[in-house]
């Protein structure tokens, strides 16, 4: 069934569709967030300022975004799905061009009352255009290698210029985001399969090519990966990091060291308190359960999504749903392996926790486009 | 475009059937996430912790605070005074320049420290406190405290350094503390962690450095929390060191005042025993030098200036100096004599002003000769021939013997730094030394305390102490340490025969009593207090055939340091002696001249336990004595108050 066949009478319509809003959903988000407040309160030595009043009002403006983009019809969105996918490409490019590098890799526009990251609103339209994609492309072309093509360039091109900034992990999350949508529209598992299959023969070409005569990469190329990949072989840059958040995390046990009790944070042993390693700062001020109820919660909101998803009986809406779930999904869960000495250190924030303005905007906007796909799904 | 709806709802269910798949996934790697969680924080959660604390918790040792020094009447010599500094922040500063124009308006600030700090304070983190100023003012502190709002940054903080109040008076005596040095670590097997600390002080020479082992305490500790980059954010808990033992020594800090204040600038040494107990009162080498020169990091002009003054200001006169006794030793040739028969005291020998011992002319110092003389008038008079003639006699062993009877040539046990031996020769040492036989002429010049014959004004001071009492009196500087008396060492009677001391002590009477005295014009003349004495006039240099037969150039003809050491010992009261005295002059000119003077002002001085009335002295000086007690009172009050006030 697509959008054109909705009855508009089985849709509400006017201020009715707050009635029809996701309200667990917004509900978790609020929780989450409240998580990230507390926090952000905490590394400040115990004030709003400099980080918690912002985030806080950041967040209601995102609220009062995500409920505006929700009461907007979800055919709007997927009309305009092109448009946006072009503009946020277009602003990759500016960026690319015009933009100020600061903290870090990430480049930024200032928009006077914010600083916009186009990379990240790069993440949310190619989910909005691939969903809008399969929404057009009939079923029985789906796996046709022509059509997989398409969707596959319209990955890359967005990829390949946030790689360039460079921003490693902003672009694997675009990879990752792209490969869900191709799964979830039903792509035929044999492409995953031989993407994997090469990536793997690819990964053990070039490891095992190490030190023999036909060795693939330079000597220093591989030990930058080593550093990549095992931080502790570089104690006093990545690894010290690492070592430290790990350290947080285990020193919060089981309860954690109470609000505002965190040492390590509290006397400057992490990094980047406030934003990516903000986790383990919640993790020893509260511990396992703290940790573990903010991952509850996580997990809730992607359940929420895809409960909300196999409800949807178009297909726009449905991928658009499950594609911003696995980017969320993506967000955290490759922020906590990285905390938690699972993953290297890819610069990756914690959603709606860390302190970020336009991330936290970005993210609420497309929590918008999934209430409006949750308000004007067929009844 | 139009779909069937049996494709749609079959496009449906792939997608449902996908998206619980890869939920199922995310949920599973949540799973995997909360895992990990557990093993971090449940299952090695006491592993961490501990690496936490092992972060955050810092162990500082705390300096305890050094023994202080007294003297015997409890006045201050050394004690620990607080050190105020200025320490500044960058970072709490904000403009620095500014903090600092705003800062020398109120404090005075040395070019070169306030460079030196800005130097580092670029090189340093920002939150690391720079000193600014060093041994500041408590009054230059107090205006930055009341300031302090505007002089963001800037902290006072307080520490213990040393301080000596009386200056130079005690110099040579404590010595003085100094930073630890890489040279004294090396020295030093098992250092204590104390020493690690920065600018920790300790002993280096004197009794600061022979008693470093009571006086530095025991450090004690705190834990303390500390930042990633080390900064001090809180005391966690703490344990207080041992403070260091508290010492109290023999001297009198207002007779070594004058004493060295009589002394001056002269190169000279006194030393002042209580004759009973071996008391050191007073202990003087001049000129001397403030040792709080030294705590703070002598400069090296300063330096400099010290250490090429030809009189040696940093040198210990009264233990480290050796020098030829002279006819001060004259005591022991005669005990000597007498001790082993070989003549009486009332036996005399003619003195032609000459005599010839081994084809070798020995002279006397009266080139006309004395005549028929005694003991008395040997004495009295200072005849170097009736020594050579009773040397000849009694042989260089026994009058070594009765040397160090008297307490010449050895080491006495007291806490000063390079405490010489002496010389009190025999035949065997010169045998060992010069692998030389023991000649004639050697016995004859040891007998008037010239040749090999050393000694230090200290072991002079005992001689007199041993003479004056009969008894083998031992010097003793540290009276109570952690307020514990120490022993009186010695006394027991000298093993030299009957009645023998007090023929030598009634010439030793006639030096400073009888008209023809060689210290008569020294004499006081206040009967309960009269004083025993013995000039010396010891040579430093051969008197050639040639300068003789032309007339021995006079003493302040020569140059400085080829004139006679002045010497003089001497004891008081001589019906009841309480203090011995040796004073050695360097390079003086005659001991009746240079060094009497000076032994009977601080013998008055300590007889009567300050300045004594103009009329112990005889009528011809009381003028130029009132004179000189002007003038050393003017210039003692300035050291004394300064030491009350900050007692």
């Amino acid at each position: 069934m697509s959008y054109l066949e909705y009855t508009v009478k089985s849709v509400p319509t006017g201020l009715r569709k707050l009635l029809y809003l996701n309200w667990p959903l917004a509900l978790l988000l609020t929780a989450v967030a409240g998580f990230g407040f507390l926090m952000l309160y905490s590394v400040a030595g115990g004030s709003f300022t400099p980080w918690a009043e912002p985030q806080m009002k950041r967040f209601a403006l995102g609220m009062v975004v995500m409920v505006i983009i929700g009461m907007v019809p979800i055919w709007f969105w997927r009309n305009v799905a092109g448009v946006a996918y072009l503009g946020s490409l277009l602003l990759l490019i500016f960026v690319e061009l015009f933009g100020s590098v600061g903290m870090g890799a990430q480049r930024w526009i200032d928009l006077g009352f914010m600083r916009l990251q186009p990379s990240e609103l790069a993440k949310i339209t190619l989910v909005m255009l691939l969903a809008a994609y399969y929404d057009w492309l009939p079923v029985k072309r789906v796996s046709r290698p022509v059509w997989v093509v398409v969707p596959v360039v319209l990955i890359m091109l967005p990829t390949f210029l946030v790689l360039k900034q460079p921003d490693l992990g902003t672009s694997l999350l675009l990879v990752f985001a792209g490969a869900s949508m191709m799964f979830f529209a039903g792509v035929h598992w044999g492409y995953f399969a031989a993407v994997i299959g090469m990536a793997v023969g690819l990964v053990t070409a070039v490891f095992q090519s190490r030190g023999t005569a036909w060795q693939l990469l330079k000597d220093y190329q591989y030990r930058r990966i080593d550093t990549f990949l095992d931080p502790s072989s570089d104690p006093l840059g990545a690894g010290y990091h690492i070592t430290q958040s790990k350290i947080a995390l285990g020193s919060g046990g089981w309860a954690g060291r109470g609000f505002m009790q965190g040492t390590q944070s509290r006397l400057n042993f992490l990094p980047e308190k406030h934003t990516d390693f903000i986790f383990t700062t919640l993790a020893e001020e509260f511990g396992f359960l703290g940790a573990f109820s903010l991952l509850t919660l996580y997990l809730l909101i992607i359940v929420f999504c895809i409960s909300s998803a196999l409800s949807n009986k178009d297909r726009f809406s449905s991928l658009l749903t499950l594609g911003i779930a696995v980017t969320f999904f993506l967000f955290f869960s490759v922020n906590m392996s990285m905390v938690m000495g699972m993953a290297p250190v890819v610069g990756v924030p914690l959603p709606l926790v860390s302190y970020g303005g336009s991330a936290m905007l970005v993210l609420l906007a497309a929590f918008g486009l999934v209430q409006s796909a949750h308000i004007h799904r067929p009844r | 475009m139009k779909r069937s709806t049996r494709e749609s709802a079959d496009s449906a269910r792939r997608i449902s059937r996908r998206a619980l798949l890869l939920g199922g996934a995310q949920i599973g790697f949540g799973g995997l996430l909360a895992l990990r969680m557990r093993y971090l924080q449940v299952d090695q959660a006491d592993e961490f912790r501990l690496l936490a604390e092992e972060n955050r918790i810092n162990i500082r040792l705390i300096a305890p605070a050094r023994g202080e020094i007294f003297d015997r009447h409890g006045a201050v010599i050394a004690k620990n005074e607080p050190s105020y500094r200025l320490t500044m922040v960058r970072e709490d500063a904000g403009d620095v320049d500014e903090v600092i124009r705003r800062l020398s308006a109120l404090v005075e600030l040395e070019e070169e420290d306030l460079n030196r700090a800005l130097v580092e304070m670029k090189r340093s983190a920002p939150f690391l406190p720079v000193t600014i100023a060093d041994r500041v003012s408590w009054e230059a502190i107090s205006r930055v405290a009341v300031n302090a709002p505007a002089l963001p940054g800037i902290t006072p903080e307080v520490g213990l350094s040393r301080h000596y109040p009386l200056g130079r008076d005690f110099a040579h005596v404590t010595g003085y503390v100094g930073p630890v040095s890489d040279y004294d670590l090396s020295k030093i097997d098992d250092p204590d962690q104390l020493l690690r600390i920065p600018r920790f002080q300790i002993g280096k020479v004197g009794i600061e450095a022979k008693l470093e082992d009571q006086l530095r305490g025991k450090a004690g500790a705190k834990r303390i929390e500390v930042n990633a980059a080390g900064r001090e954010m809180r005391e966690l808990s703490r344990r207080e060191g041992q403070p260091g033992t508290n010492l109290q020594l023999t001297l009198d800090h207002r007779l070594q005042n004058y004493v060295q204040a009589r002394l001056g600038q002269e190169s000279a040494a006194v030393v002042i025993l209580d004759c009973e107990s071996g008391d050191i009162l007073a202990c003087a080498s001049a000129p001397s030098f403030d040792p709080n020169l030294f705590v703070r990091g002598i400069s090296v002009a300063d330096y400099k200036a010290l250490t090429e003054n030809p009189y040696r200001p940093l040198a210990n006169k009264t233990v480290q100096g050796l020098y030829p006794p002279g006819s001060t030793f004259k005591m022991v040739t005669a005990l000597a004599a007498l001790d082993a028969g070989v003549i009486t005291p009332e036996e005399t020998v003619y003195c032609p002003g000459h005599v010839e011992i081994s084809n070798r002319r020995f002279h006397c110092w009266k080139r006309v000769g004395h005549g028929h003389v005694d003991l008395e008038t040997s004495l009295r008079e200072s005849c170097d021939v009736y020594y050579y003639d009773i040397a000849m006699r009694v042989g260089i062993e026994k009058i070594s013997a009765i040397a160090q009877q008297l307490g010449l040539g050895q080491r006495f046990d007291i806490p000063m730094s390079a405490v010489a031996r002496g010389r009190a020769p025999t035949k065997a040492w010169k045998q060992e030394t010069y692998d030389q036989q023991w000649l004639v002429g050697d016995t004859a010049n040891a007998a008037i305390g010239q040749g090999f014959v050393l000694a230090s004004p200290l072991q002079l001071a005992v001689m007199s102490a041993r003479l004056a009492t009969g008894r083998a009196v031992e010097p003793r500087l540290i009276k109570t340490i952690d307020g514990i008396e120490q022993p009186i060492r010695g006394g027991d009677p000298l093993n030299v025969g009957n009645g023998l001391l007090r023929d030598v002590r009634k010439a030793m009477y006639e030096v400073s009593n009888n008209r023809r005295g060689t210290a008569y014009r020294s004499r006081i003349i206040e009967d309960a207090f009269r004083m025993a004495g013995k000039t010396g006039t010891s040579q430093v240099r051969n008197i050639t055939a040639a300068e003789r037969a032309r007339g021995v150039t006079r003493n302040k003809d020569l140059p400085w340091e080829r004139r006679d050491h002045a010497l003089f010992v001497n004891f008081a009261p001589f019906r009841d002696p309480k203090f011995a005295v040796a004073v050695v002059v360097e390079h003086g000119g005659g001991g009746s001249t240079a060094a009497a003077p000076i032994a009977r002002d601080v013998t008055l001085q300590a007889l009567y336990d300050g300045d004594p009335p103009l009329e112990a002295y005889p009528k011809a000086d009381r003028s130029r004595v009132k004179a000189q007690q002007e003038r050393l009172r003017r210039e003692r009050h300035e050291i004394l108050d300064n030491g009350r006030d900050r007692a």
